[in-house]
């Protein structure tokens, strides 16, 4: 059994703090890192796979520090998410060097190349690649050793639907198979459709951890704003303030608006159409206010 | 010390981009250049210890040097590919051997050997000057390639320093600063080159003592903190 153990983990470069005191521990099975972009995510996966030294705290792999040890990578595979990856070789000729500077050779790299589907293009030069299958080739070149900790950041951007069911079905494997797969998204529903576990990353801090369901639920269940603009702002008002999904409605007569504070997104948002049709008022702009993903992890950070 | 698939990834890198064609460049330069002073001037001792040491050693021989001592490592710690090197239970200092290795190896092909042409075409060896300037261009591979190396590591703007570097310090700088010179590979180069011929024509303004133990000192020196810069470097993410 892989556990990653981050404890106390800062980093900052210059006056500016990346990462912000974050302790978590990924075992077994696929978990996933969540958060907006710029949110500290590729710093936090640069120091779990020993590329960045925290500036204070310890990553450590079931004891053993991942800074500045090089036979750690025996047990850790990675998928940077920057795309240069000599790209004068041929995918196979890239997955055989992978597997020989594991001290493997032909077979890890066929066995990977199979893993992945990516045999019928292995003898093409990877410049003249998709990026789904750039994608997958890195996964290749990861896997060659077979790793018990799989480092990926973020994986899914920029592959088509039918490359991400294929992705996610092969990381949904390697976690079944009792591996420590961790990858970074800064897409809720990607996470979501994946990970049983979730750790959320907001501004370099550790916002919230655990399952799924109970960090969606709080996502959805945050008071939401909209701007609403109709053909008689106080008469939707009055009716809107009547309901309990509504907190609170400030007329805005400068802006032509109301500003609105629902507390039930469901609730409210079959109301709204519902009240207008009744009183005859016309929408003509209903627009959330603070959709924003930003705004979506800052309220999850404040919960 | 020594990774094959390092090496292979090395000089595939090197040898395969437009960096090739740069690097076939200045030596036809060299050869035609030589072939054009043969051919209206006849073979002259100190016409063709001009050209070699003025041109060749001068010029050429840290050019490319440059190209392929920051070539082995530059663009791969730039694009990131290098973490694909990183990531693997190989010793740091292993991966900076092995690339050294490369990238001299690179440079005495595409310098000594042009300057071995270039030194019969002038003058068919006459005094030992084509084999002396053959053989500074050897030493000074393995230096430049060293020093080059190091700068790759540590800098994303190493050809340009490295440039910098080869043409403004060795050629300007020491032509005109005669201190400049004891610090400068060409010199020690020479020096070597001087034990070679033994005649009047290749000179050094530094002792082959203090030559030999300058470019072992340095030699040796940028490769191991090259090895050191390696093992701490940081792969900075894209946010």
């Amino acid at each position: 059994m892989t556990e990653l153990s981050i404890d106390h983990v800062s980093r900052w470069f210059g006056n500016v703090v990346a990462v912000n005191d974050i302790t978590m521990t990924i075992g077994p099975g696929v978990t996933g890192l969540l958060g907006p972009n710029g949110a500290g995510k590729s710093t936090l996966i640069n120091m779990m796979g020993g590329f960045l030294a925290p500036s204070t705290g310890t990553v450590t792999l079931d004891g053993r520090a991942v800074w500045g040890n090089e036979q750690i990578y025996r047990h850790i595979g990675i998928v940077p998410e920057r795309e240069a990856m000599y790209d004068f070789l041929t995918g196979y000729e890239f997955v055989l060097a992978n597997a020989e500077l594991h001290g493997l050779g032909e077979r890890a790299a066929q066995r990977a190349l199979a893993t992945v589907e990516m045999e019928y293009a292995q003898d093409r030069k990877v410049a003249t690649y998709s990026k789904g299958m750039r994608q997958r080739v890195k996964m290749a070149s990861a896997l060659v050793h077979e790793p018990s900790l799989l480092l990926l950041d973020e994986p899914f951007n920029g592959m088509d639907p039918r490359q991400r069911m294929q992705l996610m079905d092969l990381l949904r494997r390697m976690g079944d198979e009792g591996r420590t797969v961790l990858f970074s998204s800064h897409i809720l529903e990607e996470v979501e459709q994946l990970a049983a576990h979730i750790e959320v990353i907001v501004a370099g801090r550790h916002a919230a951890s655990g399952d799924f369901r109970r960090i969606r639920r709080l996502m959805t269940d945050r008071p939401h704003r909209y701007l609403v603009r109709s053909s008689d702002d106080r008469a939707l008002a009055a009716a809107l303030i009547a309901d309990p999904s509504t907190a609170g409605i400030e007329v805005d007569v400068a802006e032509g608006a109301l500003h609105i504070q629902a507390v039930d997104f469901g609730r409210f948002t079959a109301l709204l159409p519902r009240v207008a049709r009744d009183k005859g008022i016309r929408l003509l702009t209903v627009s959330p206010s603070d959709e924003s993903l930003e705004s979506v992890f800052s309220y999850l950070v404040a919960a | 010390m020594y990774d094959p698939t390092v090496a292979r990834l090395t000089y595939r890198g090197l040898l395969g981009r437009r960096r090739a064609l740069i690097l076939g460049a200045l030596p036809v330069l060299l050869i035609v250049l030589s072939l054009a002073v043969r051919g209206f001037g006849g073979a002259d001792d100190q016409v063709a210890a001009d050209v070699l040491g003025g041109f060749a050693l001068a010029t050429m021989v840290p050019i490319i040097g440059v190209i392929a001592g920051t070539g082995a490592i530059g663009p791969e710690i730039d694009d990131g590919s290098v973490v694909y090197l990183l990531s693997k239970p190989v010793k740091r200092p292993t991966i900076i051997f092995t690339k050294l290795i490369v990238a001299i190896a690179v440079t005495m092909v595409f310098s000594a050997v042009p300057t071995l042409v270039a030194g019969l075409l002038l003058n068919g060896n006459g005094q030992q000057i084509a084999v002396a300037y053959t053989v500074a261009a050897l030493v000074a591979s393995i230096a430049y390639a060293a020093i080059f190396l190091l700068l790759g590591t540590v800098t994303r703007h190493a050809v340009v320093f490295g440039l910098v570097y080869a043409l403004v310090w060795e050629a300007l700088f020491g032509s005109l600063v005669s201190g400049a010179r004891t610090l400068s590979v060409q010199q020690w180069a020479l020096a070597v080159a001087q034990e070679v011929a033994g005649g009047d024509l290749v000179t050094s303004d530094v002792g082959l003592p203090t030559a030999v133990v300058l470019l072992l000192v340095v030699t040796a020196g940028a490769t191991w903190y090259a090895g050191q810069k390696l093992r701490r470097l940081t792969l900075a993410g894209e946010e």
